[in-house]
This record gives structure tokens, sequence and C-alpha cells, in this order.
């Protein structure tokens, strides 16, 4: 895999992560990380539909007339997430109830459509593979952290297994304002380390 | 009386925003001015009432006769993206003082996760114990979600004029200090929680 490849999948990782430093998505990340299964569980599907979805319509970029590309992405999006929703409803039922509604909305998850406009439609089958698979991986490691913080704050536990006695527990990070201010925070560390980094790399060149 | 219930319900209690987490993207996208805010609220409410009563008439007499709920994902966002193409284009011709006000915020309600997300909420469940599935009921619901939205981006777009004039460190500028508030407004919407 030559250099270029590489970067198109590691860019989504994350110094160009679709949460943390382009701020898409924002809904799921904040609705679904009360726990570390539910978000590794909200990454996964996500990335099925980003990965399925960029390559169809990078495939069909030269079929699709430019005038009607934005309903088209729609609906094949929406199959895919149709698919995704029932497969989740039939093998992890508990997995659909705690997600809810948030599985049919991947829909309209920014991540999806951007990269679909953004990227797909310009680039061939293979890259726009690695762009939706990348962008998948850093929304599910983003949900990951955020989740891993809140559970560990809020219930005292990682993926269920209890290991801080239930008087410590501090119940407002698994509640809504805890999503707001853990992802801010968060986003404002991630951020710090991506500026350090870039003037660290802008005084080697100069 | 069970109205007004369902009505503060879903304006203060079940906040679409600060509780459900649904259209967060144009609360953290254009909640810097208190007027935008507005803005962006009249033309959620108008988008948000319509794709209700819309889908929620799919839903009854096409989705469910015909035993086809799982394409509801599919029909549900082809009709609002629909009707929202539809609004902005009945709203150049007939009101164009309201489309200037309006229209900018129009485009991006299609990707609003909060009107596909009421949609879908109320075909699963029942909005008043003991009515059933009503459109009206669905409708109106939707309309209060809606105000819920508007006063949430607006008091935060309050919030956000405030902060451009305090020294902020310089990670935190821009969206992190934003979701911080937001963290802090959801605590106080936290207050209402057992009003109902």
């Amino acid at each position: 895999m030559s250099n270029s490849k590489l970067n198109i999948l590691t860019k989504g990782f994350f110094k160009e992560n679709p949460t943390l430093i382009l701020v898409l998505g924002c809904c799921p990340t904040l609705a679904v990380t009360t726990s570390v299964t539910n978000a590794l569980g909200m990454g996964m599907a996500t990335t099925f539909v980003l990965l399925m979805s960029n390559m169809l319509i990078s495939a069909l970029k030269n079929v699709i007339p430019d005038k009607v590309r934005i309903p088209s992405y729609i609906v094949i999006i929406a199959t895919f997430v149709s698919m995704i929703d029932l497969l989740i409803q039939g093998f992890l039922p508990s997995l659909s109830a705690s997600l809810g509604v948030f599985i049919p909305l991947i829909v309209v998850n920014c991540i999806v459509l951007g990269r679909a406009e953004a990227f797909a439609n310009k680039n061939s089958v293979f890259d726009s593979l690695l762009d939706g698979l990348g962008m998948g991986i850093g929304f599910t490691i983003a949900l990951t952290l955020i989740g891993a913080i809140r559970e560990i704050l809020g219930s005292g536990s990682i993926m269920g297994f209890q290991f801080i006695p239930a008087e410590y527990h501090i119940l407002i990070f698994v509640l809504a304002p805890g999503a707001f201010l853990v992802f801010g925070f968060v986003m404002a560390a991630v951020r710090y380390i991506v500026n350090k980094s870039e003037e660290k790399k802008k005084q080697k060149e100069a | 009386m069970e109205y007004i219930l369902m009505i503060i319900g879903a304006v203060l209690v079940n906040n679409i925003i600060l509780v459900q987490f649904l259209g967060i993207c144009p609360f953290l996208g254009v909640s810097s001015k208190v007027n935008t805010a507005l803005g962006m609220g009249a033309a959620v409410t108008f988008v948000m009432a319509l794709a209700t009563l819309v889908t929620s008439l799919l839903q009854k007499y096409v989705l469910v006769p015909l035993d086809i709920t799982f394409l509801q994902t599919i029909v549900f966002i082809l009709v609002i993206a629909s009707l929202v193409q539809m609004v902005e284009i009945m709203l150049k011709k007939v009101s164009p003082s309201l489309y200037r006000a309006l229209g900018v915020f129009l485009p991006l309600i299609t990707t609003n996760c909060a009107v596909l997300g009421v949609a879908i909420n109320v075909t699963q469940q029942t909005i008043i114990p003991g009515h059933g599935f009503s459109v009206i009921d669905n409708t109106l619901y939707a309309v209060a979600i809606a105000i819920g939205f508007t006063l949430a981006i607006t008091i935060f777009a309050g919030l956000r004029e405030q902060l451009e004039l305090v020294e902020i460190p310089k990670g935190m500028k821009g969206v992190p200090i934003a979701l911080i508030t937001a963290g802090i407004l959801a605590m106080a919407f936290m207050g209402f929680a057992n009003l109902v």
C-alpha cells in the first residue's frame, strides 16, 4: 500500500477526525455515549453505512446526473441504514433498544452525506472505501473515548464490568449535561494536541 | 388538561436539544446571534409540524395497512427532503419577505435530525396516554417540540453573544466552550425533570 493510500485511511483517525475536529455527527456522539458498548455499536453501524454508501456512490458517480445527486445519495444511504437497522433489531435486540431512534437517524448523520459529497463522488471506488473505513474508525474512536470517560465516571464500570463502588459514582456524567461537558473537554484537549503538533511541524520547516 | 401537560413535557421536560440530543448541528451552527436563532426556530417549527403531519398520515394510511413499515426510514427522509424543497419554492412565490427571513435556513433543515427524529418518534410511542395513534396529537406534539427547540436555541444564542466578550483559552475557543456552556444549560433544564 503506497503512502498516499495509507494517508487516505489514517487521516480520519485523528488529524481530520469527523467528530472532534470537523464537528460532524454531533447528535449520536452526545446521545449514545452513555456506555462503551453503546458507543462501539453505534460506531460500527455508522462505519458499515459509510463504507457501503461511499463505495456504491463512487461506483455510480458517472451514472447519477449531477442535478439529482443529493436525493440519489440520500436514497442509497437510507437503503443501507434500513439494512443495518433490521439486522441489529434481529440479532442484537438489546443494542437496538438502547440505541433506539439513533440507528435510523444515521441517514441524516452529516458525516455520511458529507463524505459522499466531498470525497466519494470525485474518487475511485477503492479510495472511497478507504476513506469511508478511515472516517468510520475515527468516528468510532471518538465515540468510544467519550463513552469510556462517561461510563467510568458515571457508572464506575467499563463495558458493564463494575469496578468503582456505587457511592463514588457521579451520576451527572451519564445524564444529559455530562454528555455536553465531556464532549466539550475532549474536543478541547484534542484540538490543543493537534495545534501543538502542527506548530512543531511549522517550526521544523522554518 | 392532558394537552397542557403534553406541551409542558415536550417544551421543558423532554427538551429536544438538551435532553433528547436531536438537532445539535443547527444548535451549534446557527446560534451565534439571537436573531438568526429565532429565524431558524421559526423555520424548524414550520417544517417539523408539516413533516410530522404528512409522515403520520402516511404511516397510518399507507405503511401500516400495506405492512411495509420496514420502508419507514427511506419514505420519511424522502418526504421530508421533498417537503423542504416544496416549501422553499412556494415561499419564494407567495411571500418573498418571509422567504428572505427563512430562506437560508430551509436547505439546512433537510439534514436536521430533529425533524426525522420526531417523525419516527411519534410512530413508536403514544403521545397522550389512552389516545392511540392520532395524527392531530402527533402534529401538536411536533409543534410543542419545535417550540422547545426555539427556546433552547434562543437562550443559547444569548449566552454565546456574551461569550464573544470573554477571553477564552486557545484550545477551548469555538465549539468546545459552546458545548460546555450547553452542558451547564442542560443542568438548568434538569430542574424541570419531575415537573410533569
